[in-house]
């Protein structure tokens, strides 16, 4: 059987050293908070909401990647797969909020909603208040009827884009961010595929692994199980149905405005990543959907996992102003 | 049982713990992501780290379950650290004050931390989660507490490994586990095997004295 091979130190490090990298790749812009494994931005202005993330390790850029101008302000960074601990969320929101209120926005898991409740929570008790969103767009995961239990995945992105654009540049206030990056988060729409499985750092195995003829549709990035497995196809036949099934989700019509986001999951090549968008861009073409942006390359990833995905977010004239504004964080720049 | 009793027992109770991690990890990766084993590691080697501690002296033994708890919610993170940190939290909140751990006091933390657990994450006995070994636990140790603490924690540590063993008959419908739907079918919830390790080795510690 084939075994994880990864270029790491001590494997209970990483989260810590993963924080380390970030502080450096920032250059000056990020400031850390390293009791707690926590950073936010510099950019950080006194008029604005602050926009605070986390979530488990293992899915770089998402999340701390995101934080800048224009992108979200602090981030909590969980044990790899595993949601921060609410003393992280906590120190995190003290050391940047300033009297605004704060926004919760993470992906849809239980951990990650505990341990925010639980910060919610005490943090109350000291009159900061926090609103939540958790971003559900992952349509494998729960069928529409039970929208607020899908997964929240790549398309966390265009959410911290919207929030982030709202909050600091066009100073929403709480209640109005909270509607808006609701409404974002209502109108994105997320399937993956994997190819093969991914391995924790403490692991000596993989999480799973599909056979050299097998796919799995609709993957879950912590490697949870999706739709169906099935033998290998051609990337086409792969986009064409995958596409079919977001817009069926959502529905998108004609001449809907998208923007959209060709996600790898951690091992595919460019080639075949780019082989993908040219059939996402025919699909929505022959569907006569307008594409706004699009985005593609490593957004939220799986550690190694082979595979992608592919988000959709519906534009009206409020969204597509907001994600029209620029962003300058590490892991995406407009 | 007094407080320094309590202590080594929960010391015994966390090393086992850690050398539980393979035996976790393992069934978590069936029906989970493969952390949970990894998580309640990372939890009770600091619990040991934390009872090795002169410094750290509770005043009672529901403040010493408090603390315990206070300690799995910060070191562990993600859904287990939140719910064991509540079951140990809440349980522990109701008792405090106590100095005698005795099969009455034991049924009030099960009952009220279970109630703890409830809140935070909802989860009912059936739903393929830790609450169907607690639950089992809670409602044996309700029938036991005329009986000393000794005679009690066997037969509570047994309702939890068999409310355990029920969940390979479940659906999951909670966490990442329940994507899998039938798929987990078979398989224990590794968030029960836990629960019913933690009275499994406490019980294990109090028979080798």
């Amino acid at each position: 059987m084939r075994k994880p091979k990864k270029l790491l130190n001590d494997p209970n490090n990483v989260r810590q050293e993963v924080m380390q990298g970030l502080v450096y790749a920032y250059n000056g812009k990020l400031t850390a908070i390293p009791d707690y494994c926590a950073v936010y931005g510099n950019h950080i202005s006194n008029e604005q909401v602050v926009v605070i993330s986390g979530g488990g390790s293992g899915h770089e850029p998402t999340f701390a990647g995101f934080i800048g101008e224009g992108g979200i302000d602090g981030c909590a960074l969980g044990e790899v797969f595993t949601s921060p601990s609410p003393d992280q969320i906590i120190e995190l929101t003290k050391a940047t909020e300033n009297g605004n209120g704060v926004l919760f926005l993470y992906g849809n898991y239980s951990g990650d909603g505990m341990n925010f409740d639980i910060s919610a929570e005490i943090l109350a008790e000291e009159n900061i208040v926090t609103k939540t969103i958790r971003a559900t767009d992952d349509i494998a995961s729960a069928p529409l009827s039970k929208l607020s239990d899908r997964r929240g995945v790549a398309g966390i992105m265009f959410l911290y884009k919207i929030a982030g654009a709202a909050s600091q540049f066009e100073k929403y206030n709480l209640e109005n961010l909270y509607q808006v990056v609701a409404k974002a988060n209502a109108n994105v729409r997320t399937i993956g595929v994997a190819l093969d499985g991914c391995a924790l750092p403490q692991s000596n195995n993989f999480n799973f692994e599909l056979d050299e003829n097998e796919i799995e549709i609709g993957i879950g990035i912590h490697g949870e199980a999706g739709l169906r497995r099935q033998a290998m196809t051609s990337s086409d036949e792969v986009v064409k149905e995958m596409i079919h099934h977001l817009c069926d989700d959502l529905p998108f019509q004609t001449d809907d405005r998208v923007c959209v986001l060709i996600n790898n999951l951690g091992a595919l090549s460019n080639t075949e990543l780019l082989v993908i968008t040219r059939k996402v861009g025919i699909e929505l073409n022959n569907r006569g959907i307008i594409i706004h942006d699009i985005a593609v390359g490593h957004f939220c990833t799986s550690l190694e996992m082979s595979g992608f995905s592919i988000t959709l977010m519906k534009l009206d004239d409020e969204l597509q102003h907001l994600y029209d504004l620029p962003c300058q964080t590490l892991g995406w720049r407009k | 049982m007094n407080l320094l009793q309590l202590r080594k027992m929960m010391l015994f109770t966390a090393q086992r713990m850690v050398e539980s991690e393979p035996e976790l990890t393992a069934l978590d990766q069936i029906v989970g992501d493969g952390d949970h084993g990894i998580g309640m590691k990372r939890g009770f080697a600091s619990i040991i780290e934390l009872l090795q501690d002169e410094k750290f002296q509770p005043t009672d033994i529901g403040d010493f379950f408090i603390k315990i708890g206070t300690k799995l919610m910060t070191s562990m993170g993600g859904a287990s650290g939140a719910i064991f940190g509540t079951l140990f939290r809440t349980g522990g909140k109701s008792i405090v004050n106590t100095m005698e751990l005795n099969a009455e006091v034991f049924a009030k933390f099960l009952n009220d931390g279970w109630q703890g657990v409830y809140q935070r994450g909802n989860a009912e006995p059936g739903d393929k989660t830790m609450v169907d070994a607690l639950s089992a636990a809670s409602k044996s140790a309700n029938e036991l507490t005329n009986l000393t603490l000794n005679e009690a924690l066997p037969i509570i540590a047994k309702s939890a490994m068999e409310g355990a063993e029920k969940t390979k008959q479940m659906v999951a419908v909670f966490g990442r586990a329940k994507n899998l739907g039938d798929r987990t079918i078979g398989h224990m919830d590794p968030g029960a095997v836990s629960m019913a390790f933690i009275l499994k080795y406490m019980n294990d510690y109090i028979h080798m004295q």
